[in-house]
């Protein structure tokens, strides 16, 4: 039921745009959304409170903010994405100036009774200001190392503003995310790799800035038998609670290393942990193949797009939730270093949520127009007719 | 569709990227999912039991100890309620003022307060430390109310040991002791649970292993802080065994009584079974001291004691039995064929040897006697020509047969074997040969040979009941779960002695008591049906000298305490189908017949007016009296040695 696009006008009536929504994809991403308020009822205990009931609300304002994204005009969100970069920066050195410090890392600054943590919404900033940038780079530029002196430069400012903070997982995510967003832009990979070569040639100036407690979950994670009633305790009591969920769990509710505490942050970070030791490995392979099915749809949907920046977008969106997904579930697991990534959409927290949620609100809307073609310059009425 | 921004090779390039990172995607995701399978499937069961591990503490329980009782079935060693104020430094926090606040509720020395800060410096910080124990009412009230402010303060329930008849049992019950580290070698788990206890001495330790029981254990589920969630599952073990011993409360109470500050050991005994009805040994000491941790004034006081009150005398004394053991020379003279009854001596006063004057204990002589007026008159020329006639190894034979120069078998810690000497023992002893002298010393149960009074006993209950070779035991039933457990016991073999010759010492013992002339005719019973046997016997503990003797001896009374003959008696009644027969020992007493006869002549006396023998109990009494409910064990602190996710 494609509707015949208007080039002529400048957008849909919301009707229009409505009707063009991609509800299957909608309904996709309550999927993991409602598994999650299943995991935090029985992380309390068989309760909503304290998690499960706050989690569905959050989710529902996170759910309206996703349908009003998504039912903007997209040339206004390509029009305000440096704007919203801006923002998201400013409230990111606002967080260095008078943010709140919790879990040892200061993340959050608190705008009257909302406390929001920046560096979440910074993640689809980023992807949003790299994706308008890229739109306006021609064929023949994108060869051309200048250009992506700009890209650098917004991949990298909060990058070290997140690191200051401390806040290893951040970081990782927008470094990659925005280097994803470079590639797929067409960035010559030898560049990519010198850029990469750049990074990892910093990583010693970076351990300089990192606390710790992060130096030592670093450490920890190259050699977790180390030390199992120190740092390794948390990676190894994950394992300890994965691997004892066998093949088909130990039932919901009934996971024995979470309910008695012997699983860390089982709430958060770890969940994806209390959810393969209750629902064992069929459960955790619904999951994860749930979350393929959202990246799959993701990048349908944006490779059907015909304007560069509803592509980069909806991709950006798309590999961002790939690498919440990967990193948490690589860390629980003990294939990376446990740097505070919640597995979106089921993770209790309400920035990780919002902000995922207005990504895919992105991802949506350029479904919706698909069809809208683009010029290359902002702002510029698209060519008439088809050329 | 290319336009003049080459939008179509840009597009076109995208998808191919898109493609490219979309398989990279797929690909990680199905490394996590093979991550997933390597740890839930593959190492799937050895992560289940790490979890188990985790959750599940094993936890022992002590049995509640066996009781002990006499055989009327009153309680010699019961347990009792304990409360005990643990503090866990971990839960504590800053142990200063926790104890500060402690000794606000419970009055707490400097000295206390020093030794409890020094266990807890030694000890890890989640090891409960025992504050104090046996806490009084008032006291847990008080910490019980005061709880919430006083983090990592417990009270626990344990059981005490509590001896009823305290020092009047000391001997034959013992007493329990915190384990040693040579008895935590024995590897039985519980004994290094806290505040275990095991048997020290006596009844307690002899019969340790059935007293102690089999401990108990349940599998409780915890929290990563330790906390316990639920119990999975328990058994409840084994309690220890009661233990009804063959003493009579009352009889041994009385002797205890009767033997007063002396340092005196007497034993009671069943001549048909054996079984011991009184074993007491004084002074005693208070076992109820040993459980809870004894003083160290209290324990140096005991240790420096003149009359060694931890010694056990009835069966760790050593004496020469004196003239106690002319029955023996008496029996063996009679067995070898050497004399026989109407074989008569003179006796002057004195036996020369060579030139060594051998003097009978009267100085004037006994005149003509035969062996049951030798016996009577306890006249010591008779027996040195008898023993000079028999010959030490023949006399050495036959002491043997009746029990001495070895250990007779008693359930009881510590038993001494006495002495028995011969030629070949005095060589490998002292490498010179026997002396003829010497055998006459040993006619008179003088010299080497040293006895138990509890082997002196023995031989009275021997002689009692026609040369049937009684052992001496203590333990007359033992109850598992209030049911008795069968203890095969085999009959007691004869000796082989002839009748008639035990006939004789019988009735040189009959007129020892009985007869005017006999040296303990003052000690006699007067009712005929309580009338008893006996001989007197008085063991010198230092040679009298030549000079002395031509002086005068001087008077036990006259002389000072440890220069005293030891003073004893041996007996046994009634003199028709005797039951009972006792022995007694007086240290430094001075004579048998003026300080021993008269106590055995009681403790006889009391024996058949209660007539515990004849008196034993019905089965069922005792049966219900002891599988009434034993106390139920506690739960011992749980030990976890989880730290905490900080």
């Amino acid at each position: 039921m494609t509707l015949a696009i208007n080039q002529e006008r400048p957008g849909f009536s919301l009707l229009e745009r409505v009707l063009h929504m991609n509800w299957a994809f909608v309904l996709l991403v309550c999927c993991p959304a409602f598994v999650g308020f299943l995991m935090l009822y029985s992380a309390a205990g068989g309760n909503i409170d304290p998690w499960a009931k706050s989690q569905m609300m959050r989710f529902g304002v996170g759910f309206c903010l996703m349908l009003t994204v998504a039912l903007i005009d997209l040339r206004f969100w390509m029009r305000a994405a440096y704007w919203c970069y801006g923002l998201a920066f400013i409230m990111l050195v606002a967080v260095e100036l008078l943010g709140a410090t919790a879990m040892g890392a200061q993340r959050w600054v608190a705008i009257g009774p909302v406390q929001l943590q920046p560096s979440e919404l910074m993640k689809i900033a980023l992807i949003l200001a790299l994706a308008r940038y890229f739109h306006g780079v021609s064929f023949e530029d994108i060869g051309r190392i200048r250009v992506f002196v700009l890209p650098l430069l917004l991949i990298l400012l909060p990058v070290a503003l997140v690191l200051r903070q401390p806040d290893l997982g951040t970081a990782i995510l927008l470094v990659l995310g925005g280097a994803s967003v470079l590639f797929l832009a067409g960035m010559r990979l030898w560049k990519l790799g010198l850029a990469a070569a750049g990074v990892i040639g910093a990583v010693p100036v970076a351990w300089q800035f990192l606390r710790d407690y992060q130096k030592s979950r670093v450490l920890t994670f190259l050699d977790p038998g180390s030390d199992p009633l120190g740092a390794g305790y948390h990676i190894l009591q994950s394992k300890i609670a994965l691997g004892s969920g066998g093949v088909f769990g130990k039932g919901f509710m009934q996971g024995s290393q979470a309910h008695l505490n012997f699983l860390p942050e089982k709430q958060t970070d770890f969940i994806f942990t209390m959810l393969a030791e209750e629902l064992g490995l069929v459960g955790a392979l619904g999951t994860l193949v749930l979350y393929l099915a959202i990246i799959f749809f993701g990048t349908i949907i944006a490779l059907r797009s015909h304007n560069q920046f509803g592509r980069l977008l909806a991709l950006g969106v798309v590999v961002t939730f790939f690498l919440y997904v990967f990193v948490n579930v690589g860390m629980v697991m003990g294939l990376m270093p446990v740097v505070g990534v919640p597995l979106p959409l089921i993770s209790y927290g309400g920035s990780a949520m919002l902000s995922l949620l207005t990504g895919f609100g992105f991802v949506l809307n350029v479904w919706i127009y698909r069809d809208l073609r683009i010029g290359r310059r902002a702002g510029s009425p698209p060519p008439r007719g088809p050329s | 569709m290319v336009d003049k921004s080459g939008g179509h090779s840009r597009i076109k390039q995208v998808t191919r990227r898109a493609f490219v990172l979309g398989g990279v995607q797929a690909a990680l995701i199905a490394g996590l999912a093979g991550r997933l399978y390597q740890l839930q499937v593959v190492e799937g069961e050895r992560y289940r039991v790490l979890a188990d591990d985790n959750r599940i503490s094993f936890q022992l329980l002590p049995p509640p100890r066996g009781r002990i009782f006499d055989r009327f079935g009153q309680p010699l060693a019961a347990n009792r309620q304990n409360y005990r104020l643990i503090l866990v430094p971990e839960q504590a926090g800053d142990l200063e003022p926790a104890l500060q606040a402690l000794a606000a509720l419970v009055p707490m020395g400097e000295q206390e307060r020093a030794r409890i800060l020094r266990e807890a410096g030694r000890k890890r910080s989640f090891v409960p430390i025992t504050v104090r124990e046996n806490l009084s009412w008032r006291e847990v009230s008080r910490i019980e109310v005061s709880a919430p402010d006083l983090p990592g303060v417990i009270i626990e329930v344990g059981e005490n040991r509590h001896y009823d008849y305290g020092a009047k049992a000391a001997h034959l019950i013992g007493y329990v002791g915190a384990v040693s580290e040579n008895e935590l070698q024995e590897g039985d788990p519980v004994l290094s649970l806290p505040g275990f206890r095991v048997g020290k001495t006596g009844v307690e330790r002899i019969f340790e292993s059935g007293l102690r029981g089999k401990a108990g254990s349940r599998q409780v589920e915890v929290n990563a802080v330790g906390r316990i969630i639920r119990e999975l599952e328990r058994d409840e073990g084994q309690p220890g065994d009661d233990h009804v011993l063959s003493v009579d409360m009352g009889l041994q109470d009385y002797a205890m009584a009767r033997m007063g500050e002396e340092s005196a050991a007497a034993a009671v005994l069943d001549v048909h079974t054996g079984e011991v009805l009184t074993l007491a040994s004084t002074p005693a000491y208070d076992p109820n001291s040993f459980t809870t941790g004894i003083s160290s004034t209290e324990w140096k006081s005991l240790i420096e004691h003149p009359r060694f009150p931890l010694t056990n005398k009835v069966i760790s004394g050593q004496y020469p039995p004196g003239s106690t053991f002319k029955m023996i020379v008496a029996l063996a003279a009679l067995e070898s064929g050497e004399l026989t009854p109407q074989n008569s001596f003179f006796c002057p006063g004195h036996l020369t040897l060579g030139d060594t004057k051998f003097h009978c204990w009267r100085r004037g002589g006994h005149g003509r006697v035969d062996m049951e007026l030798a016996l009577e008159k306890s006249c010591d020329v008779y027996f040195y020509e008898a023993a000079k006639r028999v010959g030490i190894e023949r006399i050495g034979e036959m002491a043997r047969r009746f029990g001495f120069g070895s250990p007779v078998g008693i359930e009881l810690p510590g038993e001494k074997g006495g002495l028995v000497p011969s030629n070949e023992w005095k060589k490998k002893q002292h490498g010179v040969s026997w002396q003829l002298g010497e055998t006459l010393i040993v006619g008179i149960g003088q010299g080497f040979m040293l006895a138990t009074p509890m082997q002196l006993a023995v031989m009275a209950a021997r002689i009692a009941n026609g040369g049937i070779a009684v052992r001496p035991t203590l333990v007359r039933s033992i109850y598992r779960d209030g049911t008795p457990v069968p203890r095969p016991r085999d009959a007691a073999p004869t000796m082989n002695i002839s009748p008639a010759h035990l006939a004789v010492v019988q009735n040189g013992m009959r007129r020892v008591v009985n007869s005017p002339g006999g040296t303990a005719f003052r000690a006699r019973i007067d009712e005929p049906e309580f009338a008893m046997a006996g001989k007197t016997g008085s063991a010198q503990v230092r040679r009298i000298s030549k000079r002395e003797r031509e002086e005068g001896v001087r008077k036990n009374q006259d002389r000072i305490w440890k220069y005293r003959d030891h003073a004893l008696f041996v007996g046994y009644a009634p003199l028709e189908a005797p039951r009972y027969a006792a022995a007694v020992v007086v240290e430094h007493g001075g004579g048998g017949s003026t300080v021993a006869a008269p106590i055995v002549r009681d403790i006889l006396h009391e024996a058949q007016r209660r007539d515990p023998i004849g008196r034993t109990p019905a089965q069922q009494v005792t049966a219900s009296r002891i599988g009434g409910p034993a106390s139920v064990p506690s739960d011992a602190p749980l030990l976890d040695l989880r730290r905490k996710i900080s």
